[in-house]
Order: structure tokens, then sequence, then C-alpha cells
């Protein structure tokens, strides 16, 4: 029982390396260039979720329909700033895989420090790895302390 | 395994002496009065004012990241909120006076010694937290209420009544305190059941012995020799200063040593619930992408408020309260125990205390990097009226670590869940009870926080 209790653990251990540096399938598009029209008002960005693929070249116009916004880009470091009516562009390559966040850089009002939209790479590995991992706690939560068991008492 | 840190001469003598905790509470309870001023007379602009910047960023910061995982109730220990209206009602700032003031002194009622008035507290001030954590005036009025009410209730009641049963702060701390490596505990249990005046919960106007001093009974009416979890002791070190048998002893000890015994109270376990689903609301609300959902959160008032609030109370008092209680059950059918479902609904619900420490640290880690370049601003400007003080209000805006924030966040979320399993496979040894189905519902908490945060 107790090597079985053993061999659990190794398969778990293994399962983890795993999960953590096997790489994700990935589509194998070629790059392209693409263009989001993004208009922010009232805190938030519409549309607040965007998607592209690694390799990219990205081009957001950000359009302010009220006040003055900004857009902050996490992890690519880059900003824009529109004033209202106006349309200013941010073009860059998607060199990072990832999901990253963008931001209000300029203060907007009340509920500038959560005006977030996000811009996802390719895959969230850094999710899927996450998810993969949590299965993997609970799997071993579940199975290898079970209550009572001789592999726990020993 | 328990180390006892006041083996330590130095530390012991800092801790009896009331001179540090004195100083460290005015220098506190003026940075709490001068954020009320802030936020009443300051910039509306939340984040150019002391009041939101150093409320809800750095005090956060330093309660959820710092205080409460390793230290437990040890801000309640230097928290400037029952400060005035215990002096008041002690009628002494230090050492106790010949005289006692004439308050009403009344005890707390016994139907409301528990922490569901927390609870609700808590939950009215998260109904309305986009509001409040954004507006620099709401907040200085929160504060100034807290305050008011903690004198006020000084006044009528006996000890720290408004700490120990209506701060919504202090119920979520009570509760994460019990995952704390630090406790105050009694070296010999036999000796406080022998010792007939027990200055440590009655307090004494006079030292009982040379080596103890003149003391307040514990504010937080806790008979230090009955103590066994973190949850109701605020570490104000009273008993340490008062105990004539030098018995009480501050310890490192293991994280979570409390949660190996749950205290099955209901009371408890719907704070556990309100927590998690708070986290969860936040990290959807605040730091997600969804406009119209940060809109309804912020509306106070309107029909798609009343929509976010109903949909909010439901999942924190009905969808994870009743998915849990399915966890449960399913866990006894698969055991084929009978134990009353109510009792191990309360004690599993215990293993949500580390899972929802983590997703509170997740959720505030993002929260604070993002905005912790504000505190550099604000501390030149407090007020928002263009002041230079230290020569740092002109700093830019610059969000910290983004790139680390995601692993730190996974890691955070990981670990908690692990904690989580653990301390729900002890509760189901206990009750010889399957817990997967509970690590089932762990899981799926934590795939929707990770979800929302990654």
């Amino acid at each position: 029982m107790i090597r079985s209790h053993r061999a659990g653990w190794l398969a778990l251990g293994l399962a983890a390396l795993a999960v953590l540096f096997v790489p994700l399938p990935s589509a194998t598009r070629p790059p392209a260039a693409r263009t989001f029209r993004v208009e922010a008002s009232n805190f938030a960005y519409f549309p607040g979720s965007l998607r592209v693929d690694p390799g990219d070249t990205v081009t957001i116009e950000l359009v302010s329909t009220d006040v003055v916004h900004g857009l902050y880009l996490d992890g690519y470091d880059l900003s824009v700033t529109a004033d209202p009516g106006q349309t200013a562009r941010l073009t860059f390559s998607a060199d990072q895989s990832g999901s990253f966040r963008f931001r209000c850089n300029v203060t907007c009002g009340a509920l500038h420090p959560f005006m977030i939209g996000r811009l996802q790479v390719g895959a969230n590995t850094t999710l899927w790895r996450a998810a993969g991992l949590a299965a993997l706690v609970a799997l071993a939560s579940s199975l290898l302390f079970r209550p009572g068991s001789q592999t726990e008492a020993a | 395994m328990r180390s006892e840190l006041t083996r330590s001469p130095i530390l012991k003598r800092l801790l009896k002496s009331r001179w540090p905790q004195l100083l460290l509470f005015i220098l506190i309870l003026a940075g709490f009065l001068f954020a009320i001023l802030a936020g009443l007379v300051g910039t509306p602009v939340g984040n150019s004012n002391f009041a939101i910047v150093f409320v809800w960023i750095a005090w956060w910061a330093i309660l959820i990241l710092v205080a409460v995982p390793f230290f437990g109730r040890g801000w309640c220990a230097i928290c400037p909120i029952p400060l005035p209206g215990e002096w008041l009602q002690r009628g002494a700032v230090l050492d106790p006076p010949k005289r006692k003031p004439r308050w009403l002194d009344l005890r707390w009622p016994n139907r409301l010694r528990n922490i569901w008035l927390q609870n609700l507290a808590f939950t009215i001030v998260a109904l309305f937290s986009s509001v409040i954590l954004t507006s620099p005036r709401l907040t200085a009025v929160v504060l100034a209420a807290m305050l008011f009410l903690a004198v006020g209730m000084s006044m009528v009641f006996q000890r720290r009544t408004f700490c120990r049963y209506l701060c919504p702060v202090g119920g979520f701390i009570g509760l994460y305190a019990q995952a704390a490596p630090l406790e105050l505990r009694v070296k010999d249990k036999r000796v406080c059941a022998s010792c007939a005046d027990k200055p440590c919960y009655h307090g004494t106007a006079i030292s009982p012995t040379p080596g103890s001093q003149a003391g307040y009974g514990c504010p937080w009416d806790v008979f230090p020799g009955g103590l066994s979890r973190n949850t109701s002791c605020g570490l104000c070190m009273e008993c340490l200063r008062t105990c004539p048998y030098d018995n009480i002893a501050v310890n490192l000890r293991p994280f979570g040593a409390d949660l190996a015994r749950p205290s099955g109270k209901l009371d408890e376990a719907f704070k556990a619930f309100i927590m998690l689903g708070s986290a969860l609301v936040y990290a959807g609300v605040l730091l997600g992408p969804w406009g119209p959902l940060k809109s309804a959160a912020y509306s106070v008032g309107s029909p798609a408020w009343f929509g976010y609030a109903a949909a909010f109370l439901a999942l924190l008092f009905g969808i994870l309260p009743g998915l849990f209680w399915l966890a449960v059950r399913l866990g006894m059918r698969f055991s084929g125990q009978a134990v009353p479902s109510r009792p191990a609904f309360a004690a599993f619900a215990t293993a949500l205390v580390p899972l929802g420490l983590a997703f509170w640290v997740a959720f505030s880690l993002s929260f604070v990097l993002t905005n912790a370049s504000y505190i550099l601003i604000a501390l030149s400007d407090p007020f928002g009226w263009g002041w230079n003080l230290f020569g740092t209000a002109a700093s830019s805006w610059q969000p910290l670590l983004t790139a680390l924030l995601s692993p730190l966040q996974a890691a955070a979320l990981l670990l908690g869940l692990l904690w989580a399993g653990d301390v729900a496979r002890r509760i189901g040894r206990q009750l010889k009870t399957s817990a997967v189905p509970v690590s089932v519902f762990s899981f799926l908490a934590t795939l929707a926080m990770l979800g929302l945060l990654l």
C-alpha cells in the first residue's frame, strides 16, 4: 500500500512537471495585421476583450466618447491617450503570448482605477497550466489523502 | 511544534510596556483622522486623495498581504478605531485609574454574541464597495461612522463590543487569523484554573505580583485560560501584563494550527462564504473587462444596481452555501455516515478559510500592485490641491511587477487550494466523512477565480 502511495505521488509529480513545461498546442496561422476600434467611455472599453495571434501586428484605434481616456498595456508597457472625439492609434507587434490587461492611464473619474480591458495573445498558457495544476492538487487531496486510508496512517 | 516568542526578555518587555503600543496607536490614529479630513475636504478624485490611496491601497495591502496571513489579529492590536471610546470607557490612556468612570457598562446581549452582525455589516459595505472604494467623501463618512459607533458603544456596553461584534473588518480578520502562525495562549491551563482573582479577565488596579502590572480585564471579553483559537483574541497584551503567574505566552506555531479544530459555528461558516463570494465578485466587477457590470455595481439605487445586489446576495447566501451543502451531503452519502448535516456543513466550511484567504491575496495583489504608485503621489499631495511636500507629487502612475502578477496570483490560489484540501481531509477524518466533494467544490471555486484573474 505504501508503495502504491509513493507511486501515486510520483505520478502526480511527473504530471505536474508535464503541466508546467510541456508546450501547449498553438495555432500556426501566419502573422496578420489586426485592427481594433476600441471605444472608451464611462470607465469601460468596448469591446473589453481583444484576441490576436502571436506575431500579429496589432493596431488599436482608441476612441473616447466622453472625457480623455488612456490605454496602458500591461506586459508590453505601451500606452496611448485619446481626447474626446479624436482617434488615437497604438500599433505594436504581439510578440509576447498570454493574457494582458489594458487599463486607463489618464485619471478619468471615480472608477478610473478599474477601467480595464483584456488582450489575449494566442493561448492563455498561464491560465491553462494553473488550471491543470489545480486539477492535480484537487486530485491529490481527493485520492491520495483519503480519510482513514492505510497509506495516510503509514 | 510551538516556539514561545515571549521567552525573549526584550520582546516581552516591549509587549508588556504600554508605551510602544501607545505610540503606534497615536501615529495610526493621527493617520486615520487625517484620512477622514482628506476625504471630506480633499479632491473628489479618488486616486489623488490620501483617504482612498492610504486606506484602500496602502492599508489594505498591509492588512491582506502581511498582517492577517502572518500576524492574525495583529492589526486589531493597533487599530485606532476603538481607541477614543476605550480611553473614555477606562477614564485613562495608560494605566488603570484609581476611580473608574461611570458609564452604562451593559453586557452585550447573549443572543448577539456571535458574528452575524459582523456578517451583515461586511455585506452592506461590500454591496456599496464600488462607490466606497472610489469616493473619498464616502470613505471618510464610513471611517467616521465606525469611529463614532465604536465610541458610542464603549459608553453603553462593556469592553470592546464594537470590535468583537460589529466591526465589518474585525469579523474576517478573526476568521482568517486562524490561519496565522502567531498566537497568544496560556502556558499551563491548570494555573489559570487555580487562579482565584483572574486579573486577566477582570482587570486589576494594583499590580498583583512583583512581575505583573496593574491592567484592564480582557477588552475582547475572553478568558485566556479558555483560549483555543485566534478568532476572538485581539492581541492587545493586557493579559500578558496582568497575569500574576507569568502564564501567558505569545507563540510562533505552524500556519493554520487552529483549523484542525473547526468551531462548527454557522455564523463563522457564513463569514467564510461571504468572504469567498465577495472575492469572486470583486475580481469580476473591479478587475474584469465588463463595463456594464462595473456600471451596475456603481450606479447605486438604479435598476441595474438592484439586479447586481440581488445576484451578489444570491451568490453569497444561496448559491455558494447551497452548492457546498450539497457537497457535504454527497460526502456523507459516499461514506455512509449519518452525521447531522448542519454541524458537518459548518465544520467543513473551515476549509474555506485558507481558500478564501488565498482568493483575497490573489485579488489584492492585482489591485495593489497596479495602484501602488499612487501612494507616492498622495503622500506629497494628500488633498489633491497641487502640493508637493516631498517632491513626489509629479511621479507618474506605473503598475508594478506586471510580469510577475499572474504567476504570483496563480501560486497563491494553488497554495490556497492545496491547504483547503488538507483542512477538508482532516475534518473529513474527524467526521469519518469523505472530503472529496468539498475538495471538488474548492477546485471549481479556484477555477472560477483563476479564470477571472488570469
